[in-house]
């Protein structure tokens, strides 16, 4: 995983609340077996016509928020399914950040496997933030993990808190499996005394 | 005396490997069922870094997300999703996993499935790379979601790096109305809690109305949990969850089986055990219930009207509603009941298991799909179709001009291409109403398998309960 680094971008707003998986990424594109190449069918029923061309009303087909690097958006989003083609998808657009009030539990543990930093914010500074975004290439906002500061146009700070170890994963770039893997004894220790309390357990596997 | 316990601090507490100082926490897992939508990446990422599947057996591996329901014998038409499917059989040979061919009458749904073969049991946690994992909860099972990073980790590792869940209770006290089934009960639930109602926790299910509820009616419940928000829905197992686990071909034999089931008798919230969120429900207040809009809570009782946007305060809710409505098509103030439709889908990890099928039969019974509409039934697996065939369903849903086709998940998510056309709109029994859910333009209004055939019947959203003299 890349590390991740201090930036500043186009923040694009999407003020509805419920952004579900479904729209972020319809079920159909998720015959791919790879995770890249996602991001041209982001929110694809909502930002194309039936015979592929852009729906010009949708907001990333507006020339300033073509490059967006940040998503400012409402309540809820991420809900729905569990796929990680949502975020694999927002990633592969461009975008490093989401900003809102609350995600849905599985989209927010996916988003940060993949770099992707979702960011919680009280409504006040979320609708402070779309206000902000709403001014496009004019208004860019800073993110800056390190610190925990969203750094806002007129030269403000929002600041964030963060999970202390997603915080270190994604400023290293480190990968869970390998540190999990740390703690092998820990977990072989368990599978012993889980086969000696509760045989089954081992026994009905198939 | 030890604090008193829930039923999730009980497993939770019996799979810690490992707390770290900043409380994020090694959970052991027992089992995994995979599927083939959200399995290639990680296989992928096991490759890459040379690591084995730890311990082969804790896994089950199912193709059913985009399986064909017809004519599958003939192989599957559309390229994508063969190479998918063919990917699925050979990572399960290539890393010694256990494996349900399609074609095999074993194959199902994920969710039907699981417990279906015994796999899930009390007290053990598992998981899958897909939302609706929730279901097995309804066995006592602590089961939840992940994404494809995390089928990674499992497969790796056999654990996952969580924090503990909230503990949230929702009781369900009180005489059941004619009429209402379990689907009834979650969607009056999201509509009063909330598609957030549930985040961050794992809802446990309780009340005299949960148990007198059959398993598979616990299913339903447990399966929507997702939809309020919640990481996993939980109902303490008792004697209904081992009569209908006994003799399951995964299931524990002989002396395994008398110690598990004295262990699973243990598996219930102590009394005076604390949660953080409590909600309860008079059931006498329960209607058999619709979605009207593009989210499970937008839902209302079927003799109820479309709401009016006006009449909504906050200003971002008044134009989610309204959004809503546009998409739908539908006008503030029209009866539900007006609301004509142009398909049907029964089936779905929600609805699709032989109680389910039995309850929307005996509404096609002697009855007509209704002039213009397509109505479809998709079993969950295919020993439920089998036993639906030997009690004559099949028979009766046919000669009712439904459509009887073979498992998987379908027009639940319309990836297989039984799906809705643009502008079509559905009565369904599956779990989400989101925007093109069911087909790019397509509209979905959820329902219990009794009501999706009376709509189907009547060839508009209808009241299960008036059906016999109004129609
Ligand atoms: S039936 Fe629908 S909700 Fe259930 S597993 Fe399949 S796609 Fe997911």
């Amino acid at each position: 995983m890349k590390k991740f680094e201090t930036f500043s971008g186009v923040a694009v707003p999407m003020a509805g609340h419920n952004i579900d998986t479904d729209r972020i990424i319809p079920a159909r594109f998720l015959k791919t077996i790879k995770r890249t190449g996602l991001g041209v069918n982001l929110f694809n029923d909502v930002r194309y016509n039936e015979d592929g061309s852009e729906k010009e009303d949708f907001i990333l087909n507006h020339p300033q928020y073509r490059n967006s690097e940040i998503l400012v958006a409402g309540d809820n989003f991420g809900c729905g399914s569990s796929r990680e083609h949502a975020p694999w998808a927002i990633t592969d657009f461009g975008i490093k950040c989401v900003i809102s009030t609350s995600f849905a539990d599985i989209f927010f543990n996916n988003s940060f496997k993949n770099g992707l930093l979702l960011i919680k914010v009280t409504p006040e500074q979320r609708d402070a933030l779309l206000e902000d975004a709403s001014h496009g290439e004019n208004a860019r906002i800073g993110i800056d993990l390190e610190n925990q500061k969203i750094l806002r146009p007129d030269g403000g700070e929002i600041a964030f808190d963060v999970d202390p170890f997603r915080k270190h994963c994604l400023l290293e770039g480190l990968d869970d499996i390998g540190i999990t893997l740390q703690s092998d004894d820990k977990i072989t220790s368990f599978e012993e005394k889980q086969k000696q309390s509760m045989p089954w357990m081992q026994g009905a596997r198939v | 005396m030890a604090e008193p316990r829930t039923l999730f601090d009980k497993i939770w507490e019996s799979h810690l490997v490992e707390e770290k100082d900043d409380g994020t926490c090694i959970l052991y897992i027992d089992r995994q069922i995979i599927h083939e939508i959200t399995s290639a990446q990680a296989f992928d990422g096991l490759r890459e870094n040379n690591r084995p599947v730890r311990v082969p057996e804790a896994h089950l591996l199912v193709a059913d997300h985009n399986v064909p329901t017809a004519g599958r014998a003939d192989g599957i038409a559309n390229e994508e999703s063969r190479i998918q499917i063919e990917l699925l059989e050979k990572n399960a040979k290539e890393f010694g996993l256990p494996f349900i061919d399609f074609l095999d009458v074993r194959q199902g749904i994920v969710h039907v499935i699981g417990p279906e073969q015994g796999f899930t049991q009390p007290g053990l946690t598992l998981v899958c790379g897909d939302s609706h994992t929730a279901t097995h909860g309804a066995l006592g099972a602590l089961a939840f979601g992940i994404g494809t990073s995390e089928v990674e980790h499992v497969l790796a590792t056999q654990t996952l790096l969580q924090k503990p869940s909230k503990n949230m209770r929702i009781t369900i006290n009180g005489e059941l109305r004619e009429g209402v089934t379990a689907k009834d009960i979650i969607l009056a639930i999201i509509g009063e809690i909330g598609t957030a109602g549930g985040t961050g926790s794992v809802i446990e299910y309780a009340g005299s109305v949960i148990e007198d509820m059959s398993v598979e009616g616990r299913m339903t419940v447990c399966n929507m949990s997702i939809e309020a928000g919640a990481r996993a829905g939980l109902v303490a197992p008792d004697q209904k969850v081992f009569d209908y686990l006994v003799g399951r071909p995964m299931a524990p034999k002989g002396a395994a089986w008398e110690q598990a089931v004295e262990y699973w008798k243990t598996l219930k919230s102590d009394n005076g055990a604390a949660y953080d969120i409590e909600v309860e429900f008079d059931a006498a207040d329960i209607e058999p219930h619709v979605s009207w809009g593009t989210s499970p809570e937008m839902v209302g009782p079927i003799g109820g009207v479309v709401p009016n946007p006006t009449d909504i305060n906050d200003e971002a809710k008044r134009q989610t509603v309204q959004g809503a409505l546009e998409y739908m098509n539908i006008q503030p103030g029209m009866k539900l009941t007006d609301i004509h439709i142009d398909k049907v889908f029964i089936g779905s990890c929600t609805n699709s298991r032989i109680e389910d099928l039995r309850a929307a039969a005996r509404v096609a019974r002697g009855r007509k799909v209704a002039a213009g509409v397509y109505a479809m039934v998709v079993p969950g697996s295919g020993l439920i179709k089998e036993q639906a065939e030997a009690e004559g369903l099949d028979v009766i849903f046919t000669e009712a001009g439904f459509d009887w086709r073979e498992p998987g998940c379908s027009m639940c998510l319309g990836m297989n291409g039984d799906m809705l056309e643009p502008g079509e709109r559905s009565a369904s029994t599956s779990n989400r109403n989101f925007q093109g859910r069911q087909g790019p333009g397509g509209r979905t209004h959820l329902v219990s398998p009794a009501m999706a055939a009376a709509a189907a019947v009547t060839g508009h959203l209808a009241d299960v309960r008036g059906l016999s003299s109004a129609e």
